[in-house]
C-alpha cells in the first residue's frame, strides 16, 4: 500500500465505532461490525488503521491462507499434514485487510480454477480468492447495502461458519476463512434486509461531528498525515502501542472473564423489553460485553459494560414497529434505563 | 467571479495537482464551451487525458487475461488494464451521468488507496478523473461516492466565454513551489467553518478545499495562502456542494468605516495582500454561494426546499440511468448463438485441464485445443422492474364506501406487488390539486399506512391527477423501471387544470391530459367507481387509450383481478 496507514489513535472522536472494531478484533465470534453513516466520516480509515496497529502475526511459510503455525487443530489441508510431520516453517506477516470491491464476481471472492496451472500442465488446482486472503484478518465491504444479495448471503455464511467451501468447475476445496467482517454504508441509499442486518454482530452509527473545533482537528490531522506520513505515524506511535497492548492483553484474558448469571438475566430482560427477534441479540450482547470487560482489564462483566455495548449490539435487531418512529438508538437507551 | 473566469483557473489547478485534488466534475452539455475547456486542460497537462467509457467492463478496467496472447502462447498472459496503464495521469470519464454505481465504487477505491487490486496483486495507480457529465435532469448525475472525492465541481453553460488559461511554464514553476506552501490555522478553520455553514456533511470537502487553496497559492507565486485562494476554493469546491445557504450576517453600522482601509492607503508597501481584511467570512461565503448556485436552486434553498434524496432501492442501486438489461451474472455451457455472448474466461477454464490429453491425441499442432463442449456463454439477467402507479380520486363525489373499496383493492394489489418485487406508488387527487402521497416503494407497511390515512372530500381535479401520474411515470422510465397506471375515478371532473371550478373546462382539460398520456404510450387501466356508468369516464378512458372497467358495485377482489389482467399486458 502507499505508505503507512493512518494511525488508529489519531482518529478524532467516533468512539462508538472504534470501540466496536476493537471488540470485534478481540472476540471475532461477535460477528462483524456494520457502520452506518455519512460519507467522509473515516469508516474505512478506522478498519485499515486497526489492522496496521495489530502486531504482525505468525503464518506458515508458503501457505496461501496464512494459516496459524501454532494452532494444532486449525489450518488448511496442506498445513495440517506439514504440522504432523513437524515441517511447518513460519514467518511474520501483517494482519490482512481485504477490500471487497462492489461488483466483485463470485469467483473472485470465493476462488476459482488456477488457469495458469490448468493450461500449462493440465492440473486442476485451486486459485484462492479474496476470502482466502482475508483469513485471520479483516474483510471490509464499502457500500454493503448496494452489494448483491447472493454475495452478502455467501459472505455472512462464511463469516459465521469460518470455512469456505468451494464446489465448482470440478473443484472440491475446503479452507479456513475466519475474518472480521466490516461493512459500511449510507442508509439513505437503500436499506439492508432485516435478515442480513441481523447477521452483523454490532451496528454503529457515525455522524459528521457537529462542533467546528472537532471538524478542524480532523481536517488538520488528515492534512498533516498526507504531507508527511512517516512523521505523523511516528508522532502517534506511543498511543497506538498502548492500544495494541490493550488488545493483545484482552485476547489473552478473554477466556478467563466471567459472566455472572445476574448479567445474563439482565441481557435477557433487555432483549425481551426491546422485542428483539431470535436469540442472537442476547448472544452478541453477552460476547461483546465480555470482550469489553477484557479490554478494560477486569475479570467480570458488570452493568457498566452492558450499558456501553447494548446500543451497538441491539439497535439493528429491533422488531420494526411502523407506528413507532423513534430512532432505534434511542429506543435501546430508553429500554436500558428502564431495565437496569 | 463568473464561470468564464473560474473554469480556466480550475483547469490550471487540476493540471498543477491532479492527484491531490482527485479530479473535476464538469457538468456541461457537449459544445464549444466544453471543448474549449478540455483543450485548455490538454495544453496544461504533460500528457493528454485518456478516455474511460462509462460501460467499461472489469476485465479492461482492472486487467486480466490477454486473450490473444494467451491463445497464441498457450499460457495465460495478463494484460494490465486501463487503470494500471494510466498510472500517474488523468482519465476522462465520458457520459459520467450514466456511470453504473459499481464502476463509481471502483474508481472511488482507486482514489482512496492509490492502488488497483488486480488478479496479480496490488499495482500502483495514482490517477485523477475528469467526469464529463452531460445530464440534463436533476436525477441524472454522477454517483455521489465518486463526486465526493473530486475536488472541483464545475458547471459550464453553453456559450460561456472562457478567459485565457495560465501558461504551461507558470505551472512548472508552481509545481516546484507547491510542497513549500503553508496554510495557517486561521484559514484552515475558515475552510471548515465555511463547509459547515453551507451544510456540507462530508469532511472530505474541507480537506479538498485546503488542497485547492495550496495549489492556488502556488500558482499565484506565493508560499503563504491567503483569502484569494480561499475565495477560489469557495467557488470551486465548497459552494457547489452547498445544501443550504448560510444566514446573511447582521448588517454592519454604515457610519464606521473600517480603520484598516486608511492604514492600507498609507503604506502601499504593506506585505499583506488581503484586499479587505474586515469582510467577514459569512459574507464571502454567501457571495460565493450565490454566484455559483443557479437562480432556481437559490429559491428552493431559501424556501427551505426538501433535501432531495435519491430514491432508495436497496438492491437496485442508486438512481443513475443505467440500463438493467443484460447485466452478466455468470456463465453456462452453450453455443454463442442468437445474441448470446461468449464468456471467454469460463471457456478457457473448461478447456484447460484437457490440454495435455488433447495435445497428445491431436495431429495438428495448436496452442489451444477447444471443443464444442467447452464453450460457455454469458448468462444475462434482464430485470424488468414494474412500478404500478395508483391514482385515486379522493374527492367528495367518490362516495365514501367507494373510496374504501378502492383502498381495499389497492391493498390487495400491494400484496401481489410485494410477491413479485414490484413497486407501488400512490397519487391522490382532490380539492384543487393532485398529491404524490407515496413515492415508489416496495414497503408494504408504508403503503398501508399511507392509504389508511387518505381522507376524502373536495372537488375532482381529474386533469391534475392524470398529469401528475404521467410526470411520475416519465421519471420512472428514465430510471429503467416500466410504469403502468391504475386510475380509480368516477370521471366527473369539476376542477380544471388551473384550479378553477367548472365542469366544462375540467372535462376538456381531463381529456387533453388523457390524450397526452396515450401519446406517451403508458399502459393504463381506468376503473369507474361511479354508481352508474358515466359517459364522462368512458370518454376519458378512450382518450387515454386505457382499458375501461365499469364496476358499479365494485368489490375489492374483482378490482384486483381486473387490475392484474391489465398489468399483465
Amino acid at each position: 500500500m502507499s505508505g503507512p496507514a493512518f494511525p488508529f489513535s489519531a482518529i478524532v472522536g467516533q468512539d462508538e465505532m472504534k470501540l466496536a472494531i476493537l471488540i470485534a478484533a478481540v472476540e471475532p465470534a461477535v460477528g462483524g461490525v456494520l457502520v452506518f453513516g455519512d460519507r467522509g466520516t473515516g469508516k474505512s480509515t478506522a478498519v485499515r488503521a486497526l489492522a496496521a496497529l495489530l502486531p504482525p502475526m505468525w503464518a506458515t511459510e508458503g501457505c496461501s491462507y496464512a494459516c496459524d503455525p501454532h494452532d494444532a487443530h486449525d489450518g488448511c489441508e496442506r498445513c495440517r499434514t506439514l504440522k504432523v510431520g513437524g515441517q511447518a516453517r513460519r514467518r511474520r506477516v501483517p494482519v490482512p485487510v481485504v477490500d471487497l470491491p462492489l461488483g466483485a464476481t463470485e469467483d473472485r471472492i470465493v476462488g476459482a480454477l488456477d488457469l495458469e496451472r490448468a493450461l500449462g500442465s493440465g492440473e486442476r488446482a485451486f486459485e484462492p480468492g479474496l476470502l482466502a486472503r482475508a483469513h485471520r484478518g479483516f474483510l471490509y465491504i464499502d457500500e454493503v447495502n448496494l452489494l448483491e444479495d447472493h454475495l452478502v448471503d455467501l459472505l455472512i455464511d462464511v463469516a459465521a461458519s469460518g470455512e469456505n467451501v468451494v464446489e465448482r468447475e470440478g473443484l472440491s476445496v475446503r479452507h479456513p476463512a475466519r475474518f472480521v467482517l466490516v461493512g459500511s454504508g449510507n442508509p439513505e441509499e437503500g436499506e439492508l434486509r432485516p435478515q442480513l442486518l441481523d447477521r452483523f454482530g454490532l451496528a454503529v452509527e457515525v455522524r459528521t461531528p457537529a462542533e467546528i473545533a472537532t471538524r478542524v482537528e480532523v481536517v488538520k490531522r488528515r492534512d498533516a498525515y498526507e504531507r508527511d506520513p512517516a512523521a505523523f505515524v511516528e508522532h502517534w506511535k506511543k498511543e497506538d502501542a498502548k492500544i495494541r497492548r490493550r488488545v493483545v492483553a484482552a485476547r489473552e484474558r478473554l477466556g478467563a472473564v466471567n459472566v455472572p448469571d445476574a448479567m445474563l438475566e439482565r441481557c435477557a430482560r433487555l432483549c425481551i423489553a426491546l422485542g428483539t427477534d431470535g436469540l442472537r441479540g442476547e448472544l452478541t450482547l453477552m460476547r461483546a460485553a465480555r470482550a469489553l470487560a477484557a479490554l478494560d482489564g477486569v475479570d467480570e462483566v458488570s452493568d457498566v459494560h452492558l450499558k456501553r455495548v447494548a446500543p451497538a449490539a441491539l439497535r439493528h435487531r429491533l422488531r420494526r414497529d411502523p407506528l413507532d418512529e423513534a430512532g432505534s438508538g434511542e429506543r435501546v437507551e430508553r429500554a436500558l434505563a428502564e431495565a437496569l | 467571479m463568473n464561470a468564464g473566469a473560474l473554469a480556466p483557473q480550475a483547469a490550471a489547478l487540476l493540471a498543477l495537482d491532479p492527484h491531490g485534488l482527485g479530479g473535476v466534475w464538469l457538468r456541461a452539455r457537449p459544445g464549444p464551451a466544453r471543448e474549449r475547456w478540455l483543450a485548455q486542460l490538454n495544453t496544461l497537462l504533460p500528457q493528454p487525458p485518456r478516455r474511460l467509457p462509462a460501460h467499461i467492463d472489469d476485465h479492461r478496467l482492472l486487467g486480466g487475461l490477454d486473450l490473444a496472447a494467451t491463445l497464441q502462447r498457450g499460457r495465460p498472459v495478463q494484460q494490465p488494464g486501463l487503470l494500471a496503464e494510466s498510472d500517474g495521469g488523468v482519465l476522462c470519464l465520458a457520459m459520467a451521468e450514466r456511470m453504473p454505481p459499481a464502476l463509481a465504487a471502483r474508481l472511488a477505491a482507486v482514489i482512496d488507496t492509490r492502488h488497483v487490486v488486480t488478479p496479480a496483486g496490488a499495482v500502483p495507480a495514482r490517477l485523477s478523473f475528469v467526469a464529463l457529465d452531460e445530464g440534463v435532469e436533476d436525477d441524472e448525475t454522477l454517483p455521489a461516492s465518486l463526486a465526493d472525492r473530486l475536488a472541483i465541481h464545475l458547471r459550464l453553460d453553453e456559450g460561456t466565454k472562457l478567459a485565457a488559461a495560465p501558461a504551461a511554464a507558470e505551472l512548472e514553476a508552481a509545481r516546484g513551489r507547491l510542497p513549500a506552501v503553508r496554510v495557517d490555522d486561521e484559514l484552515q478553520r475558515h475552510c471548515c467553518e465555511a463547509a459547515a455553514m453551507l451544510g456540507i456533511d462530508s469532511l472530505r470537502a474541507p480537506l479538498l478545499a485546503l488542497r485547492l487553496v495550496r495549489a492556488s497559492a502556488a500558482l499565484a507565486g506565493r508560499t503563504r495562502a491567503n483569502r484569494d485562494d480561499m475565495e477560489l476554493a469557495l467557488h470551486l469546491v465548497l459552494a457547489p456542494r452547498a445544501r443550504r445557504l448560510p444566514a446573511p450576517p447582521p448588517a454592519e453600522p454604515p457610519d464606521a468605516p473600517p480603520p484598516e482601509q486608511d492604514a492600507g492607503a498609507e503604506d502601499p508597501g504593506d506585505e499583506s495582500t488581503d484586499p479587505d481584511p474586515q469582510q467577514p467570512l459569512d459574507e464571502q461565503v454567501l457571495e460565493a454561494a450565490q454566484s455559483v448556485l443557479p437562480a432556481g436552486l437559490l429559491q428552493l434553498l431559501a424556501g427551505g426546499g426538501p433535501r432531495r434524496a435519491p430514491p432508495s432501492s436497496g438492491r437496485a442501486g442508486s438512481a443513475t440511468a443505467s440500463r438493467r438489461r443484460g447485466r452478466p451474472i455468470g456463465s453456462e455451457r452453450g453455443l454463442p448463438r442468437g445474441g448470446a455472448r461468449l464468456d471467454l474466461v469460463a471457456t478457457l477454464r473448461a478447456a484447460a485441464p484437457w490440454q495435455p490429453l488433447r495435445r497428445r491425441e491431436s495431429t495438428q499442432p495448436r496452442s489451444l485445443h477447444l471443443q464444442r463442449d467447452d464453450l460457455h456463454i454469458r448468462r444475462c439477467r434482464t430485470r424488468r422492474e414494474t412500478t404500478t402507479i395508483f391514482a385515486v380520486d379522493a374527492s367528495g363525489s367518490a362516495a365514501l364506501h367507494r373510496l374504501a373499496e378502492a383502498k381495499g383493492a389497492v391493498e390487495l394489489l400491494l400484496a401481489d406487488c410485494y410477491v413479485r418485487r414490484d413497486r407501488v406508488a400512490l397519487i391522490a387527487f382532490r380539492g384543487a390539486a393532485a398529491e404524490l402521497l407515496l413515492p415508489p416503494t416496495r414497503s408494504l407497511p408504508r403503503a398501508k399506512r399511507c392509504l389508511a390515512g387518505l381522507p376524502g372530500g373536495g372537488g375532482t381535479p381529474l386533469a391534475a391527477g392524470i398529469v401528475a401520474a404521467q410526470a411520475l411515470a416519465l421519471s420512472l422510465q428514465r430510471q429503467g423501471s416500466s410504469p403502468s397506471l391504475v386510475l380509480l375515478t368516477d370521471g366527473r371532473a369539476n376542477i380544471a387544470r388551473d384550479g378553477q371550478p367548472g365542469r366544462e373546462a375540467a372535462h376538456r382539460d381531463a381529456l387533453a391530459a388523457a390524450r397526452q398520456l396515450r401519446d406517451a404510450g403508458l399502459p393504463a387501466l381506468l376503473i369507474d367507481t361511479s354508481p352508474q356508468t358515466q359517459p364522462a369516464a368512458q370518454a376519458v378512458a378512450e382518450a387515454m387509450g386505457a382499458r375501461y372497467l365499469a364496476l358499479p358495485h365494485a368489490d375489492a377482489q374483482q378490482l384486483k383481478r381486473a387490475a392484474a389482467v391489465s398489468l399483465a399486458r
